[in-house]
């Protein structure tokens, strides 16, 4: 029978590395889409796997037992991701009017005229996907702390050292870019 | 905002995620109620929304959990050894970590006997950053070149084992797993620096060593020849080597550039 989560952690915290395994084999695969939702980014997904576990592994002393070992590993992740993302915010490009052109010209492109195609799960994660792309790197984490992980505005500003007006905008203006994109295939 | 106003993109959309204050927030029901322009509006971003959510997320690519054990257990004993004997056992951080004394040593020197120049402050961090690119380039070819006699092993062995069966790994295993971890942060390093190239040689080299270190103890020669098939389709060992004499290359032009500032200098 598979160890819970609780006694494996407490096996690990005494060195047996099998048990981590476990945990790893377990939850990394959860993590990894919680990571590529926030960075967008496979092989981003893959280095925020592997540095949510390395954290967990130094701090599994610090984890409380009663707690929820899969809910404390997504709390990791959600600070990794946001280290790779705050570390990237220099790249960041200007948006607004610029990026909504683009995205406006895109749109015309990618109307699919058959709604029996757009049933498809896999077709609507291509275009959820390809929308979510045109999000500056900010705004994807702003959107998605804010819709998936429904965080408040003041811990996503927290989280992404923003101004609470500077995130609430990047809420905006990813919502503004989500609409533009998705509403010709929502109303087909 | 005054119910008799419509609602705005941004009004909708914090009414949406229950971020309005409470004042607002009855305004703004009673708007919407009432106003057939601005509920319409707020339908459509409703169904966006939904569209949003009933996308499932990327899924991570099959035997997904048993390559990030791969990639993070050596990791993992890396932090058990203690961070002196990682040091230790690596002569290009050694090179490192003496370029840095030394450069401190000179920086600490010149400041005590002569006074401190904007010029002199810029040639010295400009110094600074030749010797820390000139180490890397030293440790990143080491990398290159272990990695490549690794392939060049694997390619080059008898194709089925003579016949004899499974074909032991263990210590193909133990090395791929030592690479793996130098890989990711030289992966990392280029990707940070905009170095593409590099970057994406480093990540096709690192999926197949991450293979290889999760592969079990013991491979079929067909499992094997699987592997030697993934190093010959990517021509990995090919750009391994011309990466490797690329990088080689720079080292040398890093040490010329370096001698011809120590000659003006002096």
């Amino acid at each position: 029978m598979p160890l819970t989560d609780t006694a494996a952690v407490a096996l690990a915290r005494d060195g047996d590395s099998d048990a981590f395994r476990g945990l790893v084999e377990r939850h990394s695969r959860a993590i990894y889409r919680l990571a590529h939702r926030m960075t967008g980014s496979p092989q981003d997904a893959e280095d925020v796997v592997q540095e949510t576990f390395l954290k967990a592994y130094r701090q599994l002393g610090r984890f409380e037992s009663r707690a929820n070992f899969g809910t404390w590993l997504h709390r990791i992740a959600v600070n990794c991701s946001i280290d790779l993302i705050r570390s990237r915010k220099h790249q960041e490009m200007g948006h607004d009017a610029a990026d909504l052109e683009v995205l406006d010209g895109n749109t015309d492109q990618r109307v699919d005229p058959s709604p029996e195609r757009l049933m498809l799960s896999s077709e609507v994660q291509e275009k959820v996907t390809r929308a979510m792309e045109e999000l500056t790197p900010m705004e994807r984490a702003a959107f998605v702390l804010r819709h998936f992980e429904g965080q408040s505005i003041e811990d996503i500003s927290r989280a992404l050292g923003l101004k609470a007006n500077a995130a609430k905008h990047s809420i905006f203006r990813a919502v503004r870019k989500m609409r533009l994109a998705l509403e010709p295939f929502v109303e087909s | 905002m005054r119910d008799t106003l419509h609602l705005c993109d941004d009004d909708l959309v914090l009414h949406y995620y229950g971020d309005m204050p409470s004042a607002d927030e009855a305004r703004a029901e009673s708007h919407l109620a009432a106003c057939g322009a601005c509920q319409a509006s707020y339908t459509r971003l409703q169904r966006v929304m939904a569209f949003v959510d009933s996308a499932p997320a990327a899924d991570a690519p099959d035997g997904f959990e048993r390559t990030a054990w791969a990639r993070l257990e050596p990791a993992l004993h890396r932090g058990d050894r203690g961070w002196l004997s990682w040091f230790v056992l690596s002569p290009a951080r050694l090179a490192f970590a003496a370029g840095v004394l030394a450069l401190v040593g000179a920086s600490f020197m010149a400041g005590r006997l002569v006074p401190r120049r904007p010029a002199a402050d810029a040639i010295q961090a400009k110094t600074a950053a030749q010797v820390k690119e000139g180490v890397l380039l030293v440790d990143l070819g080491e990398h290159l070149d272990r990695s490549q006699r690794m392939l060049i092993e694997l390619a080059s062995a008898p194709p089925d084992n003579d016949g004899a069966g499974p074909v032991d790994m263990s210590l193909e295993q133990s090395r791929a797993e030592q690479l793996v971890a130098a890989n990711r942060l030289y992966r990392q390093t280029a990707a940070s620096t905009g170095d593409a190239a590099i970057a994406s040689l480093l990540d096709d080299l690192e999926r197949v060593l991450v293979d290889i270190a999760a592969s079990p103890k013991t491979m079929t020669p067909e499992e094997l020849d699987s592997v030697r098939r993934r190093i010959e389709s990517k021509e990995l060992l090919f750009k391994v080597r011309v990466m490797a004499a690329q990088v080689r290359a720079r080292q040398r032009q890093a040490i010329a550039v370096r001698s011809s500032q120590s000659t003006v200098g002096s």
